[in-house]
C-alpha cells in the first residue's frame, strides 16, 4: 500500500521535507514509527504523536491507507 | 453536534486591532448579547539562554487543525450558553507585541462568557495542530512548545 505521509515543524526540518509517499503494507503506526526512525534516525530522540485521517492514532492502529501525519508538540496560541 | 461544514480560522499574518475594533462592532446589532470576553495571545519577547524571542513563525496542519478548531467550537456550545464564539489564529511570522490568537464569545450573561472563554483557549492549546517556531534576533530558531 502507498502511504502519503505529511511532516510539520521540527519534524519537516529532520526529513527536509514537508510530504513523501512510502510503500508499506499491513502495517501499525508502530511499524511506520520504526521505518521511520530507521530512515531518519533523529527522529527517534523527538517527540511526535502521528494522525491518521486527521485524528491522533496510537502505536496499535492499523494503517488504513488515509492521509498520514507526524506532528511535533502543539504550540499554538 | 451539528452538520456545518468547519470554517477556516486561519489569518495570514497578524491579527491587528482594527480587525478585532470591527468584529466587536458586527455585535452590536446582536443586542440579546449582554456580554462578551475576549483572549488576545500576544507574541512574548521571550529571553531563552540569553537570546530575545523576535518573532513567531507559526504553520499548522491547516485541515485538521480547522476539524479541531470546529470540534473545540461545537463542544463549547454544548457545554455553555453563548449567542455567537469566533477564533482566529495567525500563520506565517508574527513579530513580538503582535497578536496571533483571537477568540471572542458572546452569550447574555458575564459568568457564561468567562469560563466557555477559558475552556476555548485551553483546548485550542490542547488540541490544534499548529506549530510555532521562535525566531531569536540573529535569527538562529528554536521550537516552542505549549506549557
Amino acid at each position: 500500500m502507498q502511504l502519503n505521509i505529511k511532516y510539520f515543524g521540527l519534524i519537516a526540518e529532520i526529513t527536509t521535507c514537508t510530504e513523501e509517499t512510502l510503500e508499506l503494507s499491513n502495517a501499525t503506526i508502530a511499524d511506520l514509527k520504526n521505518v521511520l526512525i530507521g530512515k531518519y534516525p533523529e527522529l527517534n530522540t523527538k517527540d511526535f504523536q502521528i494522525a491518521q485521517n486527521k485524528e491522533i492514532v496510537s502505536n496499535e492502529t492499523l494503517i488504513s491507507g488515509e492521509e498520514l501525519a507526524l506532528l511535533p508538540p502543539f504550540s499554538g496560541g | 453536534m451539528s452538520d456545518k461544514k468547519p470554517k477556516n480560522v486561519f489569518i495570514e499574518g497578524a491579527i491587528s486591532s482594527e480587525f478585532i475594533g470591527n468584529s466587536i462592532a458586527k455585535h452590536q446589532v446582536k443586542t440579546n448579547i449582554g456580554a462578551h470576553n475576549i483572549f488576545l495571545g500576544q507574541v512574548r519577547a521571550d529571553n531563552i539562554e540569553g537570546k530575545v524571542v523576535s518573532a513567531i513563525d507559526y504553520t499548522a496542519y491547516q485541515d485538521m487543525a480547522n476539524e479541531k478548531f470546529h470540534e473545540i467550537r461545537e463542544a463549547t456550545f454544548e457545554k455553555f450558553n453563548l449567542t455567537c464564539m469566533h477564533i482566529y489564529h495567525s500563520l506565517g511570522q508574527i513579530k513580538a507585541g503582535e497578536i496571533c490568537l483571537f477568540v471572542f464569545v458572546s452569550s447574555p450573561r458575564r459568568k457564561e462568557v468567562f469560563k466557555a472563554l477559558e475552556y476555548v483557549v485551553e483546548e485550542i492549546k490542547a488540541k490544534a495542530p499548529v506549530f510555532g517556531k521562535e525566531i531569536f534576533e540573529d535569527e538562529t530558531h528554536k521550537w516552542k512548545v505549549n506549557t
